[in-house]
């Protein structure tokens, strides 16, 4: 009987007929029930003090900081991109490039928009490359990589803005050389170790290439920066 | 029929006079959507060719893409339209830059040794035009000429009190301009010229717009390994290497253009070619003299100094 009652009437059709006496208090609470307090946490980060927001995202940069100098396979920058780390580096960079011969009303170093834009504009170029040519990274874990992996470059270009201060003679030009080609074989290097997997096999060396030239490039501004004061301007005397 | 040489004939009828016609009309097609209609008749499925000629990978190439070859295969059998992306699509570029490193590799080994009986563009490029290669030779040329430059201006100066080193970056802007509008512009004016003479000339040889690109992209990698010459400042040393320079660049050229000019009258297709020449020449020398200053023997006291600087005193 139950059966033929449900399938004869529609659905719900008895609740019309329920009514609520005025003597029942319809009151109480409804709770909606938490699964687990730490899945909540995740989700809600506003309540936590700035400092853990900030501390943690510092920490993130600097974990990925230590895997670009210790480059092994891993997939930890791809997995959680952020360009945060790209960004500081490149100011840095772009600002420690300054200072030079750029005083000069001669066309001298470049200027920090040419870094910013070389460094953006040829990190969004070979990104488009390896996509274009069948790569299976995604556009933002590709820029993360090549920003995280100018580090080296400008630990070196560090180490030669504090060389240049005991002059600019032949030992410290040979110093800087060396700094800098080593900075950017690890900086290629680095960089092909993240980059090397997403690629189609037969395609690798067309990838890695752009990416050489880019460290290249980017090599050459910090092997050519020559500060601008007179002490150590020329070799020889007037 | 030969596929070595290709001879102009006479139509014999008027079947074949619409097959001329078909072909034009590809060649338009194939500009705006790459390898959407095949030539019909003439042109030899050149794939053939191309796999004689590599190197035994193509098997390779064949596994890597072969839902391309497939279709490329089915599309001769019927000699019908193959579905092609929009041009708003990520995959209308990707079709630019489906190449292999050894294909590159090839391209730019056939740029540099060119031979009368090989033409590039049929050996290496007709398949499958490249993005790749143009684009990233020149902008290796580009910093090649600028660092090298920078360099030999170093040397050259080296020992003269007055001179004093500067990285001199505004010139990479100035080599990017020169060269990219070479590597483009240039093509796009030859292109249009040759489509122009093939409508009022019968003529069966002629290239897509991309084909073009790529033989002068692939045409300019010889001025590299020149450009990085051009830092000796000896300079009969520098003239050497851009007459070697120029000379194998202009015959790959000249061995491409040709077929397609030479059934035109003799003075415009003379004319063509030598505007071909004329404008290659013009960006090695001109090069040349601006980024790198000739080697001064003079006292320094008297000769200006390129770069003189306000000294502090």
């Amino acid at each position: 009987m139950a059966e033929v009652d449900e399938a004869s009437k529609p659905l719900f059709a008895g609740l019309s007929d329920v009514s609520i006496s005025e003597d029942i208090p319809v009151e109480g609470e409804i709770t909606v029930p938490v699964g687990s307090p730490s899945h909540d946490d995740e989700y809600s980060t506003l309540d936590e003090p700035v400092k853990e927001t900030i501390l943690r995202d510092l920490k993130a940069v600097g974990k990925k900081f230590g895997h670009v100098m210790y480059p092994k396979k891993s997939t930890t920058l791809l997995r959680d991109w952020d360009l945060w780390g790209p960004l500081l580096l490149c100011v840095t960079l772009a600002l420690m490039l300054q200072g030079g011969s750029a005083d000069s009303k001669e066309d001298g170093g470049p200027q920090f928009a040419e870094v910013f834009v070389i460094i953006w504009f040829g990190s969004v170029i070979i990104t488009l490359n390896s996509k274009l040519l069948g790569g299976t990274i995604s556009f933002f874990q590709s820029l993360c990589v090549l920003g995280y992996c100018i580090l080296p470059l400008t630990v070196a270009m560090i180490v030669c803005r504090l060389v240049l201060l005991g002059g600019t003679g032949t030992a410290s030009f040979i110093v800087r050389f060396i700094v800098v080609v080593v900075s950017f074989g690890w900086s290629t290097f680095a960089s092909t170790a993240f980059l090397a997997d997403s690629q189609p096999p037969n395609r690798k060396a067309l990838v890695v290439y752009p990416v050489f030239l880019f460290y290249f490039v980017i090599s050459w501004m910090i092997l050519t920066f020559s500060p601008s004061h007179s002490d150590g301007a020329t070799d020889t005397g007037p | 029929m030969t596929q070595q040489r290709r001879k102009p004939r006479a139509f014999k009828g008027q079947q074949q006079l619409r097959e001329w016609r078909l072909s034009v009309i590809c060649n338009f097609k194939n500009l705006m959507m790459p390898k959407t209609c095949l030539p019909p008749t003439g042109m030899p499925p050149l794939s053939a060719l191309e796999i004689r000629t590599s190197k035994p990978t193509s098997q390779r190439r064949s596994l890597g893409n072969w839902s391309r070859n497939a279709d490329s295969d089915k599309t001769e059998l019927l000699a019908g339209q193959r579905k092609s992306a929009a041009f708003w699509t990520f995959e209308y570029y990707q079709a630019f830059f489906d190449v292999d490193t050894y294909q590159v590799l090839d391209r730019i080994k056939g740029s540099v040794l060119p031979l009368p009986s090989k033409n590039f563009v049929r050996l290496y490029i007709r398949s499958n035009p490249d993005l790749y290669g143009p684009f990233w030779i020149c902008a290796t040329l580009v910093f090649a000429i600028a660092v090298s430059g920078n360099i030999s201006n170093f040397l050259v100066h080296l020992g003269q009190p007055q001179y004093h080193y500067m990285p001199e970056f505004r010139k990479v802007t100035i080599a990017a301009t020169a060269i990219y509008s070479y590597a483009w512009l240039v093509p796009l004016a030859l292109w249009g010229f040759l489509m122009w003479r093939n409508s009022k000339v019968m003529n069966i040889v002629s290239y897509s717009f991309l084909e073009i690109v790529c033989v002068y992209g692939y045409s300019l990698f010889i001025y590299i390994p020149a450009a990085i010459l051009w830092i000796i400042p000896i300079e009969w040393v520098r003239w050497i290497t851009v007459l070697v320079a120029m000379c194998l660049s202009g015959s790959v050229l000249v061995i491409t253009f040709w077929p397609a000019v030479r059934d035109d009258h003799r003075r415009i297709a003379i004319a063509t070619i030598s505007a071909v020449i004329i404008l290659h020449a013009l960006l090695a020398v001109g090069c040349k003299a601006y980024f790198f200053d000739a080697p001064q023997i003079e006292v320094p006291g008297v000769s200006g100094s390129i770069a003189s600087v306000p000294r502090f005193c």
